[in-house]
């Protein structure tokens, strides 16, 4: 009976079943979250462009939030989402809420409900911010908006009619905004805000994106993008310029900045995927060598 | 590991997640499903959780459960907002401003006529639309449709002519060298780089995708290039792909182990 060859070490590690490797991937994720494990950030130019123009408009300036994502990407989002609310609400920005997603308008509460009533009890629904809710057309409601947001907002996310609510007296069309700061997880979103909005109208244009998507949308900045974040990384890193540039409200309190938080296994988990990337090369180099010494030494 | 063994691992450790988490529930530890609506929520939700990462290990009831009852509550979110947000303000509440204030939104009374007309118009190619379920006349529905394609087709040409091409053309054409009054040779080096990397990729790229001449020779050798310009967008994208799934799968995991079972302070 012919002796079986037992698999050398390197290509028992070729043929290694994947689900080791979900499970230090996970076990990457959940360690840093039970120890709290996080890094220090540095804005990038992009990240820091937003924050610069935030801090350039003047008190009372209109921006236009549209919170197009939903549960899915809301990891990634969200916390853009909360650091853009705690910002333009530390400058005494009036807020515009709307979303061309359904799932928008859910996203939009979570924020409204967790940051901007909770830390910033003066500010006011209806006087200085209002929620327009969702509305079906993708890019078509952008189109529409542009001229007169009263042709699809007769009312707004509560039935109110939006010409009895004084945030929206003095707001015709997009013109009239100051800023559009989108928040998107894909179609319709930050390209269409671009493409129709911020291009017709001069409006100047910037958000926050999944990282899946910001590669298609770096060719946008800085011309027609005053500044854009993609994925978590960016978003830890606007938080992070946030607690410095308001170390007197957030110096001390950091645990509700989730990227942060979140960076930490995000890390972890990308150093064991490069290890697993370099063993798994160096033994299909190791392997491929043997293999061919094997066919040599049967040639001679 | 045969398959005997595999499934009594698989149920072994499930029944070890339950045990510990109704155990720990017991304690006052986590808010219970017993014990409040939001409660019962969270372990729902444990549950859905649980089922779509069991795909991880292989394919299984709990999980195409989990996804039938994702995709059939995603569809009937949409169309519920779509009527409430959309249908009954917009259409109904042009059409019947006040049959609709009285019983479903408030909507104003005053309806500009072009507005109701538009309305109309929109409500009838609705129908037309819906009537490919009908039996007979299904052709009906192209017109519609031909509206929406027409429509979609004149916006989308002029949006993407100027935003992605007009206005993407003039932003690279860039000097090739970037001066500046304090480096060494009065040249940004770094910025000098950049601009070469810019300009020469996307030459390079934009020589890839030119068929009209045979890639030889100078031509095939820039044509190369392209490929590795490509290559390292597609590496950079996937890069960012990888990012932006680990963040999900952290959220997921705070959801579990924060939210759900307590067991990692927020």
């Amino acid at each position: 009976m012919a002796e079986t060859e037992t698999p050398s070490m390197m290509e028992r590690l070729q043929a290694i079943d994947r689900r080791w490797i979900f499970l230090f991937i996970m076990l990457a994720v959940v360690i840093p979250l039970a120890f709290d494990l996080t890094i220090d950030e540095v804005a990038t130019p992009e990240v820091q462009a937003i924050y610069d123009r935030i801090e350039e408009l003047p008190p009372g300036s209109n921006v236009l939030l549209p919170f197009d994502y939903g549960p899915e990407s809301e990891p990634e989002l969200q916390p853009m989402a909360d650091s853009y609310v705690r910002h333009l609400c530390r400058r005494k920005q009036k807020l515009f809420f709307m979303c061309l997603w359904a799932t928008g308008q859910a996203q939009t509460l979570k924020t409204v409900d967790h940051v901007l009533e909770q830390e910033f009890s003066d500010y006011s629904y209806g006087r200085d911010y209002v929620m327009l809710g969702f509305r079906p057309g993708g890019q078509g409601v952008i189109q529409v908006v542009v001229s007169d947001f009263r042709t699809l907002y007769q009312s707004d996310v509560e039935g109110t009619p939006i010409d009895e609510i004084p945030i929206m007296q003095n707001v015709k069309g997009l013109k009239d905004m100051d800023l559009i700061l989108n928040i998107s997880g894909g179609f319709p979103g930050l390209k269409e805000w671009i493409q129709f909005g911020g291009d017709r109208t001069g409006v100047p244009v910037a958000g926050g994106v999944t990282a899946v998507q910001a590669p298609l949308l770096y060719p946008y900045y800085p011309g027609q993008l005053s500044g854009i974040m993609g994925g978590l990384k960016a978003a830890a890193e606007y938080e992070s310029l946030l607690i410095q540039g308001y170390s007197e409200a957030y110096g001390t309190d950091t645990e509700r900045f989730a990227a942060i938080r979140r960076m930490g296994p995000q890390t972890l988990a990308h150093l064991v995927i490069i290890l697993f990337l370099v063993v798994g090369n160096i033994a299909y180099f190791a392997s491929r060598g043997s293999s061919r010494e094997q066919r040599k030494s049967l040639e001679k | 590991m045969n398959e005997q063994t595999r499934r009594l691992l698989v149920v072994g450790a499930v029944g070890l997640v339950v045990l510990f988490a109704l155990v720990w529930s017991a304690l006052g530890q986590m808010e219970g499903f017993w014990v409040s609506g939001a409660g019962l929520g969270t372990w729902f939700a444990a549950f859905l959780t649980l089922s779509i990462l069991s795909f991880l290990y292989d394919d299984n009831p709990f999980y195409r459960f989990a996804e039938s009852l994702f995709i059939g509550v995603s569809a009937a979110y949409w169309m519920v907002q779509g009527i409430w947000q959309q249908l009954i303000p917009n259409m109904l509440g042009r059409l019947a401003p006040a049959f609709v204030n009285e019983h479903m939104a408030q909507v104003p009374l005053d309806v500009d006529p072009v507005d109701r007309s538009m309305a109309l118009v929109q409500l009838v190619l609705g129908c037309l639309l819906l009537w490919r379920l009908a039996p007979k006349g299904t052709w009906i529905a192209r017109w519609p449709l031909a509206v929406i394609v027409g429509w979609a087709a004149g916006t989308n040409l002029t949006r993407y002519l100027v935003s992605d091409f007009t206005k993407q053309v003039s932003p690279a054409m860039i000097p090739l060298v970037e001066p500046s009054q304090t480096a060494f040779l009065g040249i940004d080096w770094i910025g000098t780089l950049t601009a070469l990397v810019t300009v020469f990729g996307l030459l390079a790229a934009l020589i890839y995708f030119f068929f009209s001449v045979e890639h030889k020779g100078f031509l095939g050798q820039v044509s190369r290039g392209g490929i590795w310009i490509l290559m390292i967008t597609f590496g950079a994208a996937f890069g960012y792909t990888v990012m932006g799934r680990i963040a999900l799968l952290v959220g997921r995991m705070e959801f579990l182990f924060v939210d759900w079972l307590q067991v990692i302070g927020p």
